[in-house]
């Protein structure tokens, strides 16, 4: 490995698993995160699944499992800011700036510690889904490829959450972000069926990248999804995967300019 | 340790110029010049908000300045900021280390960083805790750390690869007595090895210990250069210092001497400091006119200046132009 990018890689890999270590070392706040979902899980399900409307013979579960898997995708958002600012604060980002690496090399590592991170709180979701009495029922493969669409969508908030961590700089404005994640968590297809907001709601909520997912998970496990028939409804699959690329294709370039604006 | 070869003057940086976007006018750097020896220890010396830190951020890539040219082991730090990087250790301001992770694995990381294999960045990570007194440490959290051995760590940390410059950012602001020594023998060893070292310090007496040289920094711009020696000989006269046994012959003793002192005189608590340009002459005007009022002094000496007195003589200077 003597080329450029063998060496982001391999530094990439050597940053990321530095979050390796912080779980090891601090084990508390990340079982905490990944148990978090999973608690949002049992109370929509057990407090308020009762009142959901369901139709004959329906878990609620069927509806909510993934929707909070792409609920618990948005909280990743959180984690990824604060880990920038942290870092920042600490003159952590300063001190791999002063290294022979690339930038290429910190952002990666941050993406592949935070994409690891979505894989353990997915799993741990799915465990308890599967206790609760969800299932899929399609096929294997279309179950792995809504994940996919998972961590895509993950990947994609990733950007967004480097963005954010990069710009607002200290704690006060990180709580605040953490305040805002929870009206646009709602304001989607997580847990209710767009049906049953009032129209205009219920078409801004259908096109939440957050629902477009949801969405298209719910398709790929064959959970039935009462979304209305509509347009984005119908295409799901697609606007799944482009919602994401589109948020990449936006917050990615502005990630990097304002990481290299640290030396302005 | 491989050293990499670098020019004699290793730190060239003439007439830089930072503001910072949003910033204060006139805050950052104003023309901002320094020449560094290699093999040498350059202290940059000035108060809070003189733009210490920014020359150290600018010379070491992290921040791009708006116009001027600097040089770091002979490479540009604007166009080959990475050549740069390979040449320098950087201790900012602030002991940046990973607090969660123990000051083993700090080092490890940061040595895997610098791209020695995993074996040679454990043996010298345990290298580097032994001789910076953190072997007993090594295997705690460095948030548990005491101030003064995260900034030992961190120091640690920017020497993995001996690097032939290190930049060091205020190294004991904030530390107690002990610690602040510990530091200094630190940067002390490393001179003896042969690293170039720019150090910034609000201590007029950290400079005068480590540096071979003195850059005094205000407002963004060098005001003045030398030896130590050589500043203290430049700015301001000797001093007469007298000191008294009766607070009621300080009056007195100031009416009797002023005619005689080359400048204003400093008086603090029992003594009289008196500028002087002719040394002995002044010392036997002064001790005359003393025993004529029959005023017995406790001691009088005669001294150059220190480095505060330098400092408060350009700040003054600055404060009346
Ligand atoms: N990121 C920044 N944005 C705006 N102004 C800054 C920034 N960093 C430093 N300054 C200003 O630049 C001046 C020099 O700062 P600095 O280099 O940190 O000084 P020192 O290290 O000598 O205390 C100060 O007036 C400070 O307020
Ligand atoms: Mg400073």
């Amino acid at each position: 490995m003597t080329n450029r990018f063998g060496w982001a890689l391999a530094d990439g890999w050597t940053i990321a698993r530095r979050d390796l270590t912080h779980w090891r070392m601090q084990p508390g706040p990340v079982i905490f995160k990944w148990f978090f979902p999973v608690l949002m899980l049992l109370m929509f399900g057990a407090l308020l699944g009762g009142a959901m409307e369901r139709p004959e013979g329906q878990s609620y579960y069927e509806l909510l499992v993934p929707g909070i898997f792409a609920l618990a995708m948005l909280f990743g958002l959180e984690s990824t800011m604060l880990a920038i600012t942290e870092d920042a604060a600490k003159g952590v980002t300063d001190r791999f700036r002063s290294l022979p690496i690339s930038s290429t090399a910190v952002v990666l590592g941050r993406c592949i510690a935070d994409l690891l991170d979505s894989v353990v709180t997915l799993t741990v979701l799915v465990v308890t889904g599967l206790v609760l009495g969800w299932r899929w029922h399609g096929t294997f493969a279309a179950a792995l490829a809504a994940f996919g669409l998972l961590l895509l969508l993950r990947f994609a908030l990733l950007w967004v959450g480097t963005f954010i961590g990069l710009v607002v700089k200290n704690a006060q404005s990180v709580a605040m972000v953490q305040v805002l994640v929870w009206p646009i968590g709602f304001l989607s297809s997580a847990f209710v069926a767009t049906s049953t907001m009032p129209s205009w709601l219920g078409a801004i909520a259908q096109w939440n990248p957050l629902s477009l997912t949801a969405t298209a998970a719910r398709s790929l496990f064959e959970n039935p999804d009462t979304a209305p028939a509509s347009w984005i409804g119908d295409h799901a699959i697609g606007a799944a995967v482009i919602g994401p690329l589109l948020l990449t294709a936006l917050f990615l370039p502005l990630a990097a300019t304002r990481f290299r604006k640290l030396s302005r | 340790m491989q050293r990499v070869e670098v020019p004699e003057r290793v730190i060239l940086a003439s007439e830089v110029r930072k503001n910072y976007v949003g910033g204060t006018e006139g805050a950052g750097l104003n023309g901002f010049d320094l020449e560094v020896q290699a093999g040498t220890v350059v202290g940059l010396l000035g108060p809070n908000g003189a733009g210490k830190t920014t020359a150290v951020r600018i010379l070491s890539t992290l921040l791009a300045p708006d116009s001027g040219e600097a040089t770091v082991a002979g490479y540009d730090v604007r166009r080959q900021g990475g050549e740069v990087r390979r040449r320098i250790g950087l201790v900012g301001q602030y002991a940046a280390v990973d607090e969660i992770i123990t000051g083993r694995q700090n080092l490890v990381l940061f040595g895997r960083l610098n791209h020695l294999s995993r074996p040679a960045a454990v043996r010298r990570a345990d290298e580097l805790l032994e001789r910076f007194a953190l072997t007993a440490a090594a295997d705690q959290a460095a948030a548990k750390y005491s101030g003064g051995m995260r900034r030992r760590l961190d120091l640690a940390a920017s020497l993995i690869v001996a690097p032939p410059v290190l930049f060091v950012d205020e190294p004991t602001t904030g530390l107690d007595p002990a610690a602040r020594i510990e530091v200094w023998s630190a940067v002390r060893d490393l001179v003896d090895g042969g690293t170039t070292v720019l150090l910034t310090t609000q201590y007029l007496e950290e400079a005068d210990r480590l540096a071979d040289r003195i850059s005094m920094l205000k407002a963004g711009k060098v005001v003045a250069e030398g030896t130590p020696d050589e500043l203290k000989a430049a700015l301001g006269a000797d001093w007469l210092d007298v000191v008294l046994l009766d607070p009621a012959d300080v009056p007195r003793v100031r009416a009797l001497v002023e005619p005689l002192a080359a400048g204003e005189l400093r008086v603090d608590d029992l003594r009289v400091s008196i500028p002087v340009r002719d040394r002995t002459r002044t010392l036997v005007d002064v001790a005359t006119s003393l025993r004529e009022a029959m005023i017995e002094p406790e001691d009088i000496t005669l001294r150059r200046p220190t480095l505060d007195e330098v400092f408060l003589h350009l700040t003054a200077e600055e404060v009346a132009a």
